[in-house]
């Protein structure tokens, strides 16, 4: 049975159509991160689930209930707020057994989810104290025991951590992991962050524009994103663009706009359909795909190129350099010596890359 | 080397920079708020004096001169045997009026106007920009214009020139404004916290008495100040809506200051003003206080 299902939904603000003809379905336990650029729609999802925001059309089912018409409270789902959302008048017991007094729950109950919630979560020692006196780490924890007390099926996450400063916020990442695999509960979170995506999630949505652009497991959305749009969205520092025309032949040839003297022949990348006419795409390389050195000698494709900028990072150093006059970086090993003005012969295999339709700009 | 010497050395700057108390910009700043400050407490300076004094006193006609002898007589009557018309039993009927008025009226128009502003502004249903679009149309409505429909509302209801009718006309006057300022606030009031008492299984009443209330404590002091003082201090209600028996102090002020028969007793006068004015005053004082203090305990940071 799957945990969550929504069939056709359509919400809009008065002309503003937010989310337009919406299916998703997600199994049992399953962890489905909502990712997108502020705006994309993925929150007022959330909402919708949660019946926070009333939709237009469509159906919501959870656990095969349709829960469309069904009052936030009564659907099976607890919430987890990016800016924690905590009653500021209560005390952190109290706002763990709010959700409890309203369902009418005997106070033993009440004390011993309390009570075991507090303990996965390490709050035992809060929870006589005032949101106001907690850190926003703490904070954060208490906002999830809220929805932890409900023994609920479904945990909706809004942007949970945004508010977390980055070592808190890498911390907390962990913990919900761990939670997940404890409870192995049915959990969606809505993120911007795509760190946060790959690491917790079963599977990611995309989504822009209140559509869907890609849902599949995060190894797929990184290796084989559907469009520029998504291999852009993913991956830090991000996919080098190179604007060329492919040619319809066995070696698919790649020559490079600006009148780059140097053809690639991209033969062994798997094509949906074979390329029939000539072609202006987009080649997309990961910088962290181009090797860079002697191991380039090995590659099916290499070229040489001049360093423009160094940026060491530690572990590991970005490469700026141009090739046919676009912008073009790699990433080498933080202990390779490499200067700005070297010349440097670096490589790719085509396998790694990915090629997109200049137009529509979808996966070719 | 010579940078070290330097910085060692008793002469160079360390520490809160020094600041003249004499220099012109404070001897402005001061000297003109000093000046405003003595114009608007010289008048209050003068009614006290001039109420602790006897009437011989004041015939000699130095009202800035402190009093020679101090008497709390003039009190005394202006509270208990100051005459208006055929009564002579001062003010103090005044006062319990307008406690009659004024303590109901702020409850039920704080009541109703909170929870008409946390319907505004959480639950939006159909239709709730209209109706806070004449809500506040309300609030720039001359009330002149309204004074004789309300009249005749009174009357047709049965409630003209009682205490009920007049609370409800305060009740009424005092929507637009509270309403505003109620809606204001619980819109300032992060959205997510709404939506997570929704999820914990609150309703319209749960959410309003168990969320939303215990976080408003600053407005909820704002709105009864703001109530307290106008409707106490109110005059023109007070004489319109009700009769002789029911009018409030403000009104009875006005009767036995401006009684014609007799001498005018001018230590009197300004004894009744006096009494009249310490609840707004007496207000302010205490709910400074709990004002702040509502602010810190409501305040958690996002």
């Amino acid at each position: 049975m799957k945990s969550i299902e929504i069939k056709d939904l359509s919400l809009n603000f008065g002309d503003v159509v937010v989310l337009k003809d919406l299916n998703l379905s997600v199994e049992k336990g399953e962890f489905l991160v909502l990712l997108g650029a502020s705006g994309c729609g993925k929150s007022t999802l959330l909402n919708c689930i949660a019946g926070l925001l009333d939709i237009n059309e469509g159906q919501i089912f959870i656990n095969g209930k349709n829960v469309t018409w069904y009052e936030p409270s009564e659907r099976g789902i607890g919430m987890v707020f990016q800016s924690y959302a905590l009653y500021p008048q209560m005390s952190v017991k109290g706002n763990l057994s709010f959700s409890l007094k309203n369902a009418k729950i005997s106070k033993d109950e009440i004390d011993k989810r309390v009570k075991n919630a507090s303990e996965i979560l390490q709050i035992e020692d809060l929870l006589d104290r005032k949101p106001a006196a907690l850190s926003g780490g703490q904070r954060q924890r208490v906002a999830i025991g809220r929805a932890l007390v409900r023994d609920v099926e479904v945990f909706l996450f809004d942007e949970p951590l945004s508010n977390l400063d980055a070592k808190l916020r890498t911390e907390l990442r962990v913990e919900i992991k761990r939670l997940h695999q404890k409870l192995n509960n049915t959990m969606i979170y809505v993120t911007h962050d795509q760190i946060e995506a790959m690491t917790l999630a079963n599977r990611i949505a995309i989504m822009r524009d209140g559509l869907v652009l890609q849902l599949d497991e995060p190894k797929t959305i990184y290796n084989y994103p559907v469009n520029k749009y998504v291999a852009e969205f993913i991956g830090s520092p991000g996919m080098n663009f190179l604007k060329g025309t492919i040619l319809p032949d066995d070696k698919s040839v790649f020559n490079l706009d600006g009148g780059w003297c140097q053809s690639l022949e991209l033969s062994n990348y798997k094509f949906h359909e074979p390329i029939k006419t000539e072609k202006q795409v987009w080649l997309g390389v990961r910088p962290e795909n181009i090797v860079f050195g002697d191991k380039a000698e090995n590659m099916p494709v290499k070229f040489n190129l001049e360093v423009e900028v160094v940026e060491p990072m530690g572990a590991d150093t970005l490469v700026w350099s141009k090739i046919g006059g676009q912008e073009f970086r790699f990433i080498v090993d933080g202990t390779t010596t490499i200067n700005s003005g070297d010349s440097a012969l670096v490589g790719f295999d085509p396998i790694h890359s990915s090629i997109f339709d200049l137009e529509s700009e979808d996966r070719l | 080397m010579a940078n070290t010497t330097h910085s060692q050395s008793h002469e160079s700057p360390r520490g809160p920079k020094p600041r003249k108390m004499l220099s012109r910009r404070n001897i402005i700043l001061y000297g003109t708020l000093i000046i405003v400050g003595i114009y608007y407490l010289i008048p209050l300076y003068v009614m006290i004096v001039t109420s602790l004094k006897g009437m011989p006193e004041i015939r000699l006609g130095n009202i800035f001169s402190p009093p020679i002898e101090v008497t709390f007589e003039p009190w005394v009557k202006a509270w208990a045997q100051a005459c208006t018309g055929l009564n002579c039993d001062g003010l103090s009927r005044g006062f319990w009026n307008s406690v009659k008025i004024t303590i109901p009226s702020v409850f039920v128009s704080i009541a109703i106007a909170s929870i008409n502003g946390y319907a505004l502004a959480n639950w939006r249903f159909k239709g709730a920009n209209l109706f806070f679009t004449i809500l506040i149309f309300g609030a720039f409505i001359p009330y002149q214009i309204m004074i004789y429909p309300l009249v005749i509302l009174l009357r047709d209801l049965g409630l003209y020139t009682k205490l009920p009718g007049l609370i409800l006309i305060h009740t009424i006057f005092g929507m637009p404004i509270l309403t505003l300022l109620f809606r204001n606030y619980f819109a300032s009031i992060p959205e997510e916290l709404f939506k997570a008492a929704r999820v914990d299984g609150a309703r319209f009443w749960g959410i309003y008495f168990r969320v939303m209330m215990p976080m408003s404590l600053p407005i909820f002091c704002c709105a009864m100040i703001l109530q307290i003082t106008g409707i106490w201090n109110d005059f023109l209600f007070g004489v319109i809506y009700t009769k002789p028996e029911y009018y409030p102090m403000t009104v009875q002020l006005n009767n036995i200051v401006n009684s014609v028969q007799g001498v005018k007793e001018y230590n009197v006068n300004m004894a009744a003003t006096l009494l009249t004015g310490l609840v707004p005053l007496f207000v302010y004082f205490i709910s400074g206080k709990l004002f702040v203090r509502g602010i810190a305990a409501g305040a958690v940071k996002g």
